[in-house]
């Protein structure tokens, strides 16, 4: 679904990313660990599409699409989804009424026709009980006056409407509670299919107690210096990242 | 000296033709704006409150008093706005009964010409007329003021409500010459009375033509008024407002200002909190590009104690617009748990278009709560990465954060039907801009 060869990129005129190679095939759960400045959310933001940065070499291939040829609201409508590290606050844009045009956008893209109002509460009705979201959020303005925990679930509700092929979930974790990244695993999980697959970006293991991961990747300096299963996560969250400055493995990995 | 004399030279015939007649009170009244204005000529640049606004277009230009004109129940039917059951319609500063939609008022209640009502309504008029609208410091004020003709009044008894609003629509019917209209509201609103009224200026015909408005709004005691004003005047027009406004106690007043036409604009709002727990509310959305200039000077003056004030002021400027906000709120001594909060944020849309914006505090209370802010700037980029990481174009992203920008203060219109034709308006204007921007 998703293949990345050599990947670098610039943000600035600080080179993050030093030649990313991650194949990520349907039914995948991806998480991608590593410390604060290894570029870990880079790049989730570069396969979103995100303004700031400028791939210097590399690929980056989408259901055998160019990805970086197409926009970000075309990435979006093909199926691309970002959980955002920091959900943007829109003062003025009821959420709900945003939802309705995230899915319009993409139901028209994929030839379906538009829901009406009836149609769509319902849906988002469903998704909101589904994911135990308060539904006096959905008439708030998007990310406005939320709480931390609040703009998280938000995005993984978007998500849930959404229905991405590639989720990616940019630090969804960070300053959640237990029971906000309960639901946000749910959100994740209730997702999983063969059709569709997740890269989860984190720094901590904690996440991935609640989503399994079929891979565990390692990033440093702006590329990925260790790859394994699940164990890896377990191994990190044992001997932190300081084993990567010192060039050791850690033990058992 | 000689400089001011010589930029009145054209106004001079102006003002000896002025309107005579009237009670003697009015007489000397008209005297005394006529002299004041001789002495004061127009603000220049120089002066403070007209520092980044000049007048030269206006005091240069040979204006003449527009001449009755007739307008057809077809011609005023175009105008967006004049779709509600009451109005009051004032053609080129003169009141027209034909056109005006005024029967099945509350007993009581008195709107129609300001002329007749400065004869006929002896008893309340001498006592509320000129009484707000000070000149003496104020060229158009004074103008307003020395040729008071006709215009607009209203008067609500105490404990009148006002289940439907009242719209007073200003238009300007031009002919080919460059003329002016004197718009002279006065509106008295008394104790614990209701109402909803709407202030229209536009243009039905005319190229160049100049509207000089003064409004002046009694509020009695626990009374609750909101008071519209839509300034969508011609686009090579000038147009210069001034709206006076004094609460009383417990008065809640709200001052709702739209301003979307006019080539060169300044609206002044000057509310005084003159009674304890008064209430004022001014907020205001304006719009401008080409090379428009819209200039809102705001004051807020809290007399006395217990009195909050809130104000939110917008704009959206693109091609080369420049636009003016100037915020005072003075808190007198006596004026102890004052809350004043004022915010003014402007949207720029193009790299040309320009604000200066200032807040003025002056603060002789010690107890009091005041806070200001303004933000000035493009469109939140992170914003517009946001919709377009959810599947929205760049351009429904843009029209989306523009909607909402301009939407908070359209969404505080409490009259349906004109909350629906400013949205109209403002939006299709916004497409047009937006449309030119991109094709550039």
């Amino acid at each position: 679904m998703l293949d990345i060869k050599n990947l670098q990129v610039r943000a600035e005129d600080k080179q993050i990313l030093n030649g990313i190679d991650l194949h990520v095939n349907a039914g995948e759960v991806h998480a991608i660990m590593g410390p604060n400045g290894s570029g870990k959310s880079t790049l989730a933001r570069v396969i979103a599409g995100h303004p700031e940065y400028q791939v210097v070499d590399g690929q980056v291939q989408f259901e055998g699409r160019d990805l970086l040829e197409m926009d970000p609201d075309e990435r979006a409508r093909q199926g691309v989804f970002m959980a955002f590290q920091y959900p943007v606050e829109i003062a003025g844009v009821q959420n709900q009424y945003f939802l309705k045009a995230a899915l319009n956008a993409k139901r028209k893209h994929l030839g379906q026709p538009e829901l009406d109002a009836m149609e769509f509460l319902q849906l988002i009705k469903e998704k909101a009980r589904l994911l135990d979201i308060d539904q006096a959020m959905l008439s708030r303005a998007v990310n406005e006056g939320f709480s931390g925990g609040e703009k998280k679930r938000n995005e993984i509700f978007q998500m849930a409407l959404l229905e991405p092929k590639l989720a990616l979930l940019d630090e969804t974790d960070s300053g959640l509670d237990i029971d906000a990244l309960k639901v946000v695993a749910n959100g994740v999980n209730s997702l999983r299919s063969p059709a569709r697959a997740t890269i989860v970006v984190t720094h901590y293991q904690r996440l991935l107690d609640y989503i399994i991961p079929d891979f565990v990747h390692v990033l440093s300096a702006g590329r990925i210096v260790k790859s394994g299963g699940k164990e890896l996560a377990f191994e990190l969250e044992k001997k932190g990242y300081g084993w990567l400055e010192t060039g050791a493995e850690p033990v058992g990995a | 000296m000689a400089q001011v004399a010589e930029k009145l030279q054209p106004w001079r015939t102006v003002l000896e033709t002025r309107p005579q007649g009237g009670p003697r009170w009015l007489q000397d009244l008209r005297d005394r704006g006529a002299s004041r204005f001789a002495a004061l000529g127009f603000p220049t640049v120089r002066d403070e409150d007209w520092r980044f606004t000049s007048v030269a277009p206006i005091a240069s230009t040979e204006f003449r008093t527009a001449p009755p004109a007739i307008v057809t129940v077809q011609e005023l039917a175009a105008v967006p706005y004049a779709t509600l059951d009451f109005r009051l319609v004032v053609i080129n500063g003169r009141f027209s009964a034909e056109l005006s939609q005024l029967i099945g008022l509350p007993t009581g209640v008195r709107a129609g010409s300001l002329g007749a009502a400065l004869t006929e309504h002896a008893d309340v008029v001498p006592r509320y007329f000129g009484q707000l609208a000070d000149f003496n410091a104020r060229s158009f004020v004074a103008m307003s003021t020395a040729m008071t003709t006709d215009g607009a009044y209203v008067y609500i008894p105490d404990g009148v409500v006002l289940e439907q609003p009242l719209e007073i629509l200003y238009l300007t019917a031009g002919g080919n010459a460059a003329e002016m209209s004197q718009a002279r509201t006065l509106i008295v609103a008394g104790d614990r009375s209701q109402s909803r009224i709407i202030e229209t200026y536009a243009a039905l015909r005319g190229g160049v033509y100049f509207t000089n408005g003064v409004t002046e709004v009694f509020a009695g005691e626990g009374s609750i008024l909101d008071h519209y004003k839509v300034q969508q005047e011609g686009l090579e027009s000038y147009h210069v407002a001034s709206i006076f406004v004094n609460a009383q106690r417990s008065a809640t007043f709200s001052s709702h200002s739209f301003s979307l036409g006019g080539k060169l604009v300044r609206n002044d709002v000057n509310a005084t909190l003159d009674g304890e727990g008064a209430e004022v509310t001014l907020n205001g959305l304006y719009l401008a590009d080409g090379d428009r200039l819209v200039d809102n000077h705001t004051e807020i003056d809290h007399a006395r104690a217990h009195c909050p004030s809130h104000e939110v002021y917008k704009g959206i400027l693109g091609g080369k617009a420049r636009a003016v906000f100037n915020g005072k709120i003075i808190v007198r001594q006596d004026a102890q748990k004052t809350n004043a909060k004022q915010t003014n944020r402007a949207l720029l849309l193009s790299d040309d278009a320009s604000i200066n914006t200032k807040p003025q505090l002056e603060i002789f209370a010690d107890d009091v709560k005041c806070t200001h802010g303004a933000a000035i700037g493009q469109l939140d980029e992170d914003a517009i990465f946001y919709l377009r990481a959810r599947g929205l174009t760049y351009f429904e992203a843009r029209d989306m954060l523009i909607h909402a920008f301009a939407g908070e203060i359209l969404d505080r219109v409490q009259v349906e039907p004109l909350k629906r034709a400013l949205e109209a308006e403002l939006y299709a204007q916004l497409a047009k801009d937006l449309a030119e921007m991109d094709a550039v």
